[in-house]
């Protein structure tokens, strides 16, 4: 075996090594990855209890009930419903149909959020484009 | 064949041959640039949901594709370095470190000052934004490194072992906001099932395109300036470089 052989070796050992390593580390640690729990997996038990966690899905439509900073709304994934109870500046992007993620903690089957972040998706378009879209699913 | 990419890559055709290269690059990355940003800040239309803001997109994607099509060129380029003991392959790795840490730098901070008012937060530990910074420490690492040692060679062979490690950061971050939930909104454009239809409107993907292109450019101008700079440097010594001097030639 040539010298340049032996590196050309070395060299895939090490990335399929590190590539190994990298894929049992994710895997190990992929409930730690997780950003946010959807209200489906706080009903399944895989939030944490009695903790604070992130809860994450649409705002329903309709459920949005604000008092002065005080604000009330309902989270679903449309399988499962939360109501958030916060007090603070919603972001940019929070409205109703909208995806947000909140922190805070379960009591009594209410989130008590500390924060509140509003997750944009992958869809970008002029508004005049938005309401031809709407018009014809109507 | 062998033969003749080994001419072909010996530091002085290199620096000869970049020298007429260079221009080809520069010019074209100034007249799209000046296009690109023409039309994503006055020409396309408001988004419907972000308004005016959106338009950091111009900016902030293409140096995040940036990033990480200069961390797998540099990765490559030192891998062949290693296997091969190509000087310029060497070079290449050295001098691209610094303009993907710049492109990762601006992703994060255009992506921060777009977080605040549609997200409500500059950062969070999301999969996402945290492999993104992984890929900047790796960039300033593998500079550290290559710095740390007196002796050139011995520095190429370390700096590219990490650099070849850090490599599995770059499916992790393509496909942090598909494996795992992230506050990072998915791919637009660049997962395979929207190449088709793209989840942008065409009058927002066309400068975006033109500035992605125009990124590209920018840093081939970029890389065979510095890796002309480096190659004066290490080869200072040298018959060629001398000749050079005295003739007073660019």
């Amino acid at each position: 075996m040539t010298k340049r052989q032996n590196r050309m070796i070395l060299v895939a050992l090490l990335v399929a090594g590190t590539s190994l390593a990298a894929y049992l580390g994710l895997k190990a640690f992929n409930e730690n990855l997780l950003y946010f729990f959807s209200p489906t997996d706080v009903v399944n038990g895989k939030a944490p209890n009695g903790k604070s966690f992130r809860l994450g899905g649409l705002v329903a439509n309709g459920s949005v009930k604000r008092e002065g900073i005080k604000v009330a709304f309902d989270v679903t994934d449309n399988q499962n419903t939360f109501t958030v109870k916060y007090e603070g500046i919603l972001p940019d992007l929070f409205r109703e149909g909208q995806g947000i993620i909140t922190t805070g903690s379960l009591k009594n089957g209410t989130f008590m959020a500390t924060e509140v972040l509003a997750k944009h998706d992958e869809n970008y378009m002029p508004p005049e484009v938005a309401d031809a879209l709407k018009n014809a699913k109507k | 064949m062998w033969k003749w990419i080994q001419a072909f890559a010996s530091p002085q055709n290199f620096y000869r041959i970049s020298g007429t290269l260079i221009p080809w690059f520069l010019y074209p990355f100034v007249f799209l640039v000046t296009i690109g940003l023409y039309w994503g800040l006055y020409v396309a239309p408001i988004d419907y949901q972000q308004g005016d803001s959106y338009r950091i997109i111009f900016i902030h994607v293409p140096s995040a594709w940036m990033s990480m099509m200069i961390y797998l060129i540099m990765a490559i380029s030192a891998g062949i370095g290693l296997i091969w003991q190509i000087k310029l392959a060497s070079v290449v790795a050295k001098v691209s470190a610094p303009i993907g840490a710049g492109f990762t730098f601006l992703a994060l901070i255009t992506g921060s000052i777009w977080g605040k008012p549609m997200w409500g937060t500059w950062w969070v530990w999301d999969a996402r934004l945290t492999s993104e910074l992984i890929l900047l420490f790796l960039y300033l690492a593998y500079m550290s490194l290559n710095n740390a040692f007196d002796n050139p060679k011995k520095a190429a062979k370390a700096s590219s072992i990490l650099a070849l490690v850090g490599i599995i950061n770059l499916p992790i971050i393509h496909y942090s906001v598909k494996w795992w939930n992230t506050l990072h909104q998915g791919a637009s454009i660049s997962s395979m099932d929207k190449i088709a239809a793209p989840a942008i409107h065409p009058d927002m993907l066309w400068p975006l395109l033109i500035m992605a292109i125009a990124f590209k450019l920018m840093y081939a101008a970029l890389v065979l300036q510095r890796g002309r700079d480096e190659i004066l440097f290490n080869e200072q010594n040298m018959r060629w470089v001398k000749d050079l001097i005295k003739g007073g030639e660019r």
